[in-house]
């Protein structure tokens, strides 16, 4: 899973039938610091995530296995919300 | 997912037969600031996309079967959405 | 399957159910030498790692494995903890 701040909103009439009534969110990967790092995914959220937080992405296949998710053609959601971060270095 | 631009289409009579029917469209990855970024890639269309719109694309070989309709198709990536409107804070 | 260090642990309250009782771990992955690879990245824990351990994890559905019949929105979980490694250039 990966670390992401999100950073928007997407809005989108024409979509697989499959997403309909699901919230898409912009987010830009972070690393544990906060530091924006590479490039900006689209997710999925399933845990009412908005602007500004930092958050847990799953990608891959296994998006498919958050909640409500399952036979949705989506590669990454949003899983959780980030309360705290703790690093060593 | 990610945010892509439909830059063009593919015509191929010669394929796998998952793919008849589908429409194959030339996608060219892109920030929310609208720079092009890294290769540009072939996803199939599910939505009725066109040459120019922004659209979201799933970049994983499931979730692009699950788009196509099909099981155990050969594709890894496919156009799942048009993008009416964007808001990004950076 | 990979190996990393544990650099840190990630607190979420608002989550997917399935990651009820999970541990949440950063990594970093590292290659044979030792030495940082590629981006940190966010693993559940199975074997009850910690903070400054090496370990090895796997990516995919696969990690959410360990924690069969339960089932979690994973892609990439920690699968063992590693006492010392070695390779042709010497041991870690």
């Amino acid at each position: 899973m990966l670390l992401a701040r999100i950073v928007g909103t997407v809005v989108a009439t024409r979509k697989d039938p499959r997403l309909v009534s699901s919230k898409l969110l912009l987010a830009r990967a972070v690393d544990p610091k906060g530091k924006a790092e590479g490039n900006y995914l689209v997710a999925i959220d399933t845990v009412d995530a908005g602007v500004g937080e930092t958050v847990l992405i799953v990608s891959g296949s296994s998006a498919r296995m958050a909640s409500g998710m399952k036979d949705v053609p989506v590669d990454a959601a949003v899983v959780g919300i980030i309360d705290d971060i703790d690093v060593t270095e | 997912m990610i945010l892509a631009r439909v830059v063009g289409s593919v015509v191929a009579t010669q394929k796998r037969p998952q793919f008849e029917g589908a429409k194959l469209l030339l996608v060219q990855p892109e920030t929310p600031q609208g720079e092009a970024r890294g290769v540009t890639l072939l996803a199939i269309d599910s939505v009725g996309a066109g040459v120019g719109e922004l659209v979201i694309v799933v970049l994983e070989g499931r979730a692009a079967g699950e788009a196509l309709g099909k099981k155990l198709a050969p594709v890894d990536a496919a156009i799942v959405g048009i993008v009416d409107q964007l808001e990004c804070v950076e | 399957m990979q190996l990393a260090r544990v650099i840190g642990d990630v607190v979420a309250t608002r989550k997917d159910p399935g990651f009820d009782s999970t541990k949440l771990l950063i990594l970093q992955p590292i290659g044979a030498d030792g030495k940082d690879v590629g981006r940190t990245l966010v693993a559940v824990d199975a074997v009850g790692a910690g903070v400054g351990e090496k370990v090895f994890f796997v990516r995919g559905k696969e990690a959410s494995f360990p924690f069969h019949p339960l089932e979690m929105p994973a892609d990439a979980g920690i699968v063992g903890i590693v006492d010392h490694w070695s390779t042709v250039k010497g041991k870690k």
